[in-house]
């Protein structure tokens, strides 16, 4: 059974948030959405809900789903089941003015001017060209890309033409933002910068969804994740309830190495010297250390690490899942 | 943000401008189209040279020339009396040349001069005027004894010197050779519009290539309904080809303008001869515009669908084949029944969606009846737009997959880890 911190109610317009108490309309929420391609399931029941004003992250591996699940949400490609909707619609075209969308596979005409490409992105939803120009020139001097407005794509580097393919994204000031996987292609410098982009937007009120196989851009960023993995999503909501999932880690050093205190760890305690490892017990840390301190057990050191969202990823998508996300980051950072 | 300026949602027509705007443009202010605005102008002009200079050569091969071996005022009466002749017998008076060689010869023996192959002469003339005598072979005096019989006769005063002018009236033609006449209009606009669209139709196969390409297509697809994106690019590549016309109609219509003799001479064709359509030439110009229209829309989705079904250029090259293929085979149905109204092939190549446009033009240029016209254009643009659905509905199922959607995931599967309990909020 998946596990989601939205309550199972079959009203798609209640009970079903990302963020648990959250009063915020949603601005996605997707239910049961199944897709097939040549009799495979590629995506296979999945739920996601997305307030608005958040930036969520759909956390996967490459091939689990993560850009299928995307091009339904935006009505790219329709559920063979399940339901979606963006800010209440059915049919994501119908608001496609409110939407942003930058796909994995980037691509620009190279033949366009800078200007005139971020334009004419604009104008695919709505936005007149003049007035995409007006813009167009103003996010491009903001971006420090000023002097490149008349040069063709095709004279870009590749991180610009990034940038400016990124500018068009949100050239018509879209609410809802849409990034697969933003960060792959990107040097340190430039992913820093898109951070500091994606938070710009969501202090805007702009809600921000973006796929990505790289966990810190997730913990950093999001409010809200969904773990991917083999077309399901065996978890979807806040990053602190996942992390919260998996039991802080004690480590302690004591001076003492035997005595009656140790019959007062845990049974899942694992010794290396003088050092104890072991989950932060459900009564908490304040009776154990009663009986440590009681059975002169010498404590020298002990601190309480929180579970981070890699932890929580392989506790909740498996050790398989894990590895490859592993895999898939060494491979995006060759 | 705000939404301020953003218009309320995009509709059909304004998402199909959008694309088409963007490619007719594109298109329009690319190098490629000056190739592509030229290229038909190629053969034409290299026809046109190759006519012209093959006419000349062939006319100056052929120039008949009669040598004249009589007395000197013989030769002289013969020649003006040729001279007057000509403007009232055209191809018939041959050029009169004296032959030096024969001047204050007494003893000229023609046949020896020609034996020896001097000169330019199909026959020469020799003896007097009462009595001439055409030295030549048989073909040669065959053909040409009649008209120096006539130019003798004329240059020795037997003829009038005035011919007097002769009255025609020209007699109307019947119904039935009018209808033979216009099978001739038909069959000249359906060769025309077939390879307009042969020519042009082609273009749309490789359209979605660039989109696919450079990856943008995705973007068009999350932005705008596929069928808005497959409609403007079809009406972009509509607005080229009418571009394309434009020149070339006008290039031709000055060439025409200029070189209308020298067209007719080397086609053997009398443009202004060919007989007017059942409808009249205004209408049917303009039948004929919407009917390349619907021709070109309908081909063109057809075109575009196999064409965004291509994974590569390789791909788009192999299927070009097939493609003019089914073309010819559309043009060879509604051909064959140029003539046959009513009959059940005739109708079907009416009714068929691909080959309507070939049809009804060609019904045009042969019927009166306008209704069909009217019906027909409906269908074809019922057609048209059924095409585009199918085509983006395919391309979105069978195109756009995700890069790891649709392959086999049976490790993953397998490897699922066991969802933890319900968390604890």
């Amino acid at each position: 059974m998946a596990v989601s911190d939205h309550t199972a109610s079959g009203n798609l317009g209640t009970g079903f948030s990302a963020v648990p108490h959250d009063a915020r309309p949603l601005a996605i929420e997707a239910r049961g959405l199944v897709k097939s391609f040549d009799g495979t399931r590629a995506v296979d029941g999945v739920d996601i809900s997305v307030p608005e004003g958040a930036i969520y992250g759909i956390l996967g591996p490459n091939g689990a789903g993560k850009t299928t699940t995307l091009r339904m949400l935006l009505g790219i490609i329709d559920p063979d089941e399940g339901i979606r909707r963006v800010f209440g619609h059915d049919r994501p075209h119908d608001i496609g003015r409110l939407i942003g969308y930058l796909p994995e596979e980037r691509g620009l005409y190279p033949a366009m001017k800078c200007i005139e490409a971020i334009a004419f992105m604009g104008a695919l939803r709505g936005l007149p060209l003049k007035e995409g120009r007006l813009r167009a020139a103003e996010l491009l001097e903001r971006h420090g890309l000023g002097y490149a407005a008349n040069r063709q794509i095709r004279q870009l580097s590749k991180g610009m033409a990034q940038t400016v393919q990124l500018l068009g994204t949100l050239v018509h000031r879209p609410r809802l933002v849409v990034l697969d996987e933003p960060f792959s292609g990107l040097d340190a410098i430039n992913q820093g910068k898109l951070e500091v982009m994606i938070r710009a937007l969501a202090e805007d009120g702009v809600t921000v969804i973006f796929s990505t196989h790289v966990i810190h851009h997730a913990e950093r960023l999001c409010e809200g994740v969904a773990i991917i993995a083999g077309g399901r999503v065996p978890y979807a909501g806040s990053v602190e309830a996942a992390r919260d999932r998996i039991p802080a880690q004690v480590r302690l050093e004591t001076r003492a190495r035997e005595g009656a205190w140790l019959t007062a760890l845990p049974t899942e305690t694992k010794r290396n010297g003088d050092f104890f490892q072991f989950p932060l017990p459900a009564t908490g840390i304040e009776p154990l250390l009663r009986q440590l301190i009681e059975g002169e057990a010498g404590i020298l050191s002990l601190s309480i690490e929180r579970a981070g969202l890699h932890d929580a990823f392989v506790a909740i998508a498996g050790e398989a899942a894990a590895r490859q996300l592993d895999a898939d980051n060494q491979g995006g950072r060759a | 943000m705000s939404t301020d300026v953003i218009r309320p949602r995009l509709t059909a027509l304004e998402a199909t401008w959008v694309i088409a705007r963007r490619d007719f443009i594109a298109v329009l202010f690319s190098r490629a189209f000056l190739f592509f605005l030229i290229g038909p102008l190629f053969p034409v002009l290299i026809g046109g040279l190759a006519g012209s200079i093959g006419g000349q050569v062939q006319r100056d091969a052929v120039s008949i020339e009669i040598g004249l071996a009589l007395s000197a005022e013989e030769n002289a009466a013969m020649i003006t009396a040729g001279n007057a002749l000509r403007p009232q017998l055209h191809g018939l008076v041959p050029e009169l040349h004296v032959v030096k060689e024969a001047m204050g010869e007494q003893n000229f023996d023609a046949r020896a001069f020609l034996d020896q192959r001097r000169g330019n002469y199909a026959a020469i003339l020799t003896g007097t005027l009462a009595a001439p005598q055409l030295v030549g072979t048989e073909g040669q005096i065959a053909r040409w004894s009649g008209p120096i019989e006539l130019i003798a006769a004329t240059a020795s005063g037997a003829a009038p010197a005035r011919f007097p002018q002769a009255s025609s009236q020209v007699v109307a033609t019947s119904a039935a050779s009018d209808r033979t006449n216009r099978i001739r209009t038909a069959q000249a606009a359906q060769m025309v519009l077939f390879l307009l669209t042969m020519l042009l139709g082609g273009m749309v196969l490789s359209n979605l290539a660039e989109e696919k390409g450079n990856k943008i297509i995705e973007i068009l697809a999350a932005a705008l309904p596929m069928d808005a994106v497959f409609m403007g690019k079809l009406f972009a590549m509509l607005g080229v080809s009418f571009v394309g016309i434009a020149v070339w109609g006008t290039v031709g219509w000055g060439f025409w303008a200029i070189a209308e003799d020298a067209i007719v001479t080397v086609t053997q064709t009398n443009f202004r001869d060919l007989p007017g359509p059942a409808v009249g030439w205004p209408l049917f110009l303009a039948l004929g515009i919407a009917y390349f229209t619907m021709a070109y829309l309908l081909l063109g989705s057809l075109f575009l669908t196999i064409g965004a079904m291509a994974s590569s250029v390789r791909e788009v090259q192999t299927m070009s084949m097939p493609v003019t293929m089914l073309q010819l085979m559309v043009f060879f149905l509604s051909a064959a029944n140029i003539g046959q109204t009513g009959t059940p092939l005739e109708l079907t190549s009416v009714v068929f969606p691909l080959s309507s446009p070939f049809a009804m033009l060609a019904r045009a240029a042969l019927e009166e009846t306008l209704w069909t016209h009217a019906l027909a254009l409906l269908w074809q643009g019922v057609a048209v737009i059924l095409l585009v659905k199918g085509g983006s509905l395919l391309f979105r199922k069978r195109v756009m997959k995700s890069g790891g959607a649709g392959r086999v995931k049976k490790p993953w599967f397998g490897r699922r880890a066991v969802p933890l309990a319900e968390p604890a909020e």
